[in-house]
């Protein structure tokens, strides 16, 4: 027997108990980690220093006209640029989730992504040649169970087929794109803006915004400048940013939900402080007698302090690891069963340091005052009757 | 024979509210390495106060404590609590065992606090179990125990660390006639063979009569007759 197997013994007194205190616990700890995987997976794209982004100065839903992209591909300094359009697709049925379809101009697109688009020639040429052609992040197609030549139905909840008059628009599959870690193509579905132009039934020449890249990094202010300058006053005036402030302020939007998810994390947590503080306490002052014992034995007032202390920090630290191996094991499962759209969720590492972080913090908030009330607990009252 | 312990003008009072509550003025007494006293006297007399002090756990507010020639009053509170676990074994009226221990892990806490090898610790514990009878309910948990049983799991937490001095607080207080006998008997053999030296508290006449002599206290006062004895 230890000191540690005395700790052990003493947090599993009552099974029960602990066993509630720890379901709770880990339950804070999966939401926690679930958030923190969600919120690095959605910050965690690679960015290119000369990649920048011209948008509608009014905010990133606007769509501009068409001749800004040719008067932003001639400005100085301007080195490859494409436009994008938002599709707002989905597969089948919207309730097993949307799918990110942009409608791009092919060839300009694979010039200005270059690094993350090293797919077979063959594929490339495929998409550049067919109107109806279609290019898919490789997990995607994977989850939906696609293959290549397959001819795809895809629906818009925003525009509608002039040619049908439905919402539906067929493409078909002529590759896909393998996406690791960080790639800026993760959950990508990309389609040809020439067949999505012709086809829709309103907003015709438009675009929703001109990503480009620049001759070097230290061009991008001035660029910047002469592209929002020239607009400016306009019917359709620009806001032009580097790539890492665009995604950073796309990840802001979303972060109005971050901010939620934040709060709910955080009553969670102190629901659980509350809740496993006074659990711990009376635990402690249940034991008050043996305290004095161990005492009296000769354990010294420190050591029954850190005998305390270690209890909790053992129950918060056990809470937190099984809520960990829980969100991995989610994320893992849905990493296989492929996800919604948009970039993958992976269970990020950095939630192990913040999980221990924050373990640490609440083992020794709740287990320090019935330390302390232990620490300085006399013998003589220890053992008074009451 | 040399004294073991030396009170000195002992002056001990609780405050209670407002009031003062005196419970020894100027206590001197002195006891024999070797001796089994028992100490008499009625509820509220001090007898459990007199044990505190006599133990280090609790201190006097004047006056000096020797043990061994060396004045326990005079520690700080770590070095009272290390001198505690090598010189002093406790018994209780209510035995005061940890319920979620073992016999024998309740016997090995007191060896959590030296420096032997766990295959001492266990060689010593066997030992101690041995010596009060209970060597085949090592396993068991206090709850599965009688009240002797217990009691004699709390004698050899007792003496597992070897101190000279076992302090006992009604120790049969809480047994029947023939378990209180045999506990007592067990506290005998380990006065007369061990050379423990044993102070017992009892409200029971045929209890100190295991005793070598009798002490009977009363409002904080010795009878001097017994004390010059
Ligand atoms: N911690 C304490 N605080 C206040 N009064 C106490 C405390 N301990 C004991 N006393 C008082 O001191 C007196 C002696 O108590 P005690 O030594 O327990 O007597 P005994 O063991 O002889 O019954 C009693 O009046 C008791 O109420
Ligand atoms: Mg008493």
């Amino acid at each position: 027997m230890n000191d540690f197997a005395l700790v052990s013994k003493n947090l599993w007194r009552k099974p029960v108990r602990t066993i509630l205190l720890i379901i709770s616990i880990t339950i804070a700890f999966l939401i926690l980690s679930l958030m923190l995987s969600f919120n690095s997976s959605l910050s965690n794209v690679n960015t290119l220093p000369t990649r920048m982004v011209t948008l509608s100065k009014i905010n990133f839903t606007e769509s501009l006209p068409i001749a800004h992209y040719d008067r932003i591909a001639r400005t100085e300094g301007v080195r490859a640029a494409t436009h994008m359009n938002w599709f707002g697709g989905y597969y089948q049925d919207p309730a097993r989730g949307f799918l990110p379809v942009f409608a791009v101009d092919p060839e300009t697109y694979f010039q200005v992504y270059a690094e993350d688009l090293g797919i077979p020639a063959a594929e490339r040429d495929a998409f550049f040649r067919e109107r109806t052609a279609m290019l898919v992040a490789a997990p995607v197609a994977e989850r939906w169970g696609w293959r290549v030549g397959q001819r795809i139905p895809i629906n818009s909840n925003i525009f509608t087929n002039g040619t049908t008059g439905s919402s539906t628009w067929e493409f078909t599959l002529v590759g896909t794109i393998p996406t690791p870690p960080g790639s800026s193509q993760s959950g990508s579905v990309l389609i040809h803006y020439d067949y999505f132009n012709e086809t829709i039934t309103f907003g015709r020449d438009r675009i929703g915004w001109v990503p480009f890249l620049t001759t070097s990094a230290e061009m991008n202010d001035s660029v910047a400048n002469a592209i929002d300058q020239r607009f400016a006053n306009s019917q359709d005036e620009t806001s032009t940013q580097d790539e890492a402030t665009f995604n950073e302020s796309f990840a802001a939007q979303l972060g109005n939900i971050g901010l939620v998810i934040t709060l709910v994390v955080s009553a969670a947590f102190i629901a659980i402080l509350l809740i496993v503080g006074t659990t711990m306490a009376l635990a402690v002052r249940e034991r008050t007698r043996e305290v004095g014992v161990m005492k009296t034995l000769g354990f010294s007032s420190g050591r029954v302090l850190r005998m305390v202390l270690a209890e909790s920090l053992l129950l918060s630290f056990l809470g937190a690891a099984v809520g960990l191996g829980l969100a991995a094991l989610i994320l893992t499962v849905l990493a296989s069963s492929g996800g919604g759209g948009g970039p993958a969720i992976s269970f990020a590492p950095i939630v192990i340091a913040w999980a221990a972080l924050i373990a640490l913090a609440l083992g020794l908030v709740t287990g320090l005052p019935p330390a302390l009330q232990a620490y300085r607990m006399r013998i003589v009252d220890a053992f008074a009757r009451r | 024979m040399t004294d073991l312990i030396r009170l000195s003008d002992v002056e001990k009072s609780y405050v209670r509210g407002k009031e003062k509550i005196v419970i020894f003025d100027k206590l001197t007494m002195r006891i024999e390495a070797g001796d089994f006293v028992a100490i008499m006297g009625p509820s509220g007399s001090g007898k459990t106060t007199l044990l505190n002090l006599l133990g280090g756990t609790d201190r006097p507010d004047k006056g000096a404590i020797e043990f061994d020639d060396k004045h326990i009053e005079k520690l700080s509170e770590g070095q009272l609590t290390a001198w505690r676990s090598v010189n002093v074994g406790f018994i209780f009226q209510f035995y005061n065992l940890m319920p979620i221990l073992t016999a024998a892990q309740n016997v090995e806490l007191p060896l959590l606090l030296t420096k032997l090898s766990p295959k001492k610790r266990r060689e010593n514990v066997a030992t101690a179990l041995q010596i009060v009878g209970l060597e085949d309910r090592a396993k068991h948990r206090p709850r599965e125990m009688s009240g002797g049983q217990q009691q004699r799991v709390a004698i050899a937490r007792a003496i597992v660390s070897d101190p000279k001095l076992l302090l006992c607080d009604e120790p049969t207080g809480d047994l029947d006639r023939t378990t209180a006998d045999e506990i007592l008997s067990t506290l005998q053999t380990l006065n007369r063979e061990l050379g423990k030296t044993i102070i017992m508290v009892t409200h029971d006449a045929e209890a100190a009569k295991f005793a070598k002599r009798v002490l009977h206290l009363d409002k904080g006062r010795f009878d001097e007759r017994e004390l010059a004895a």
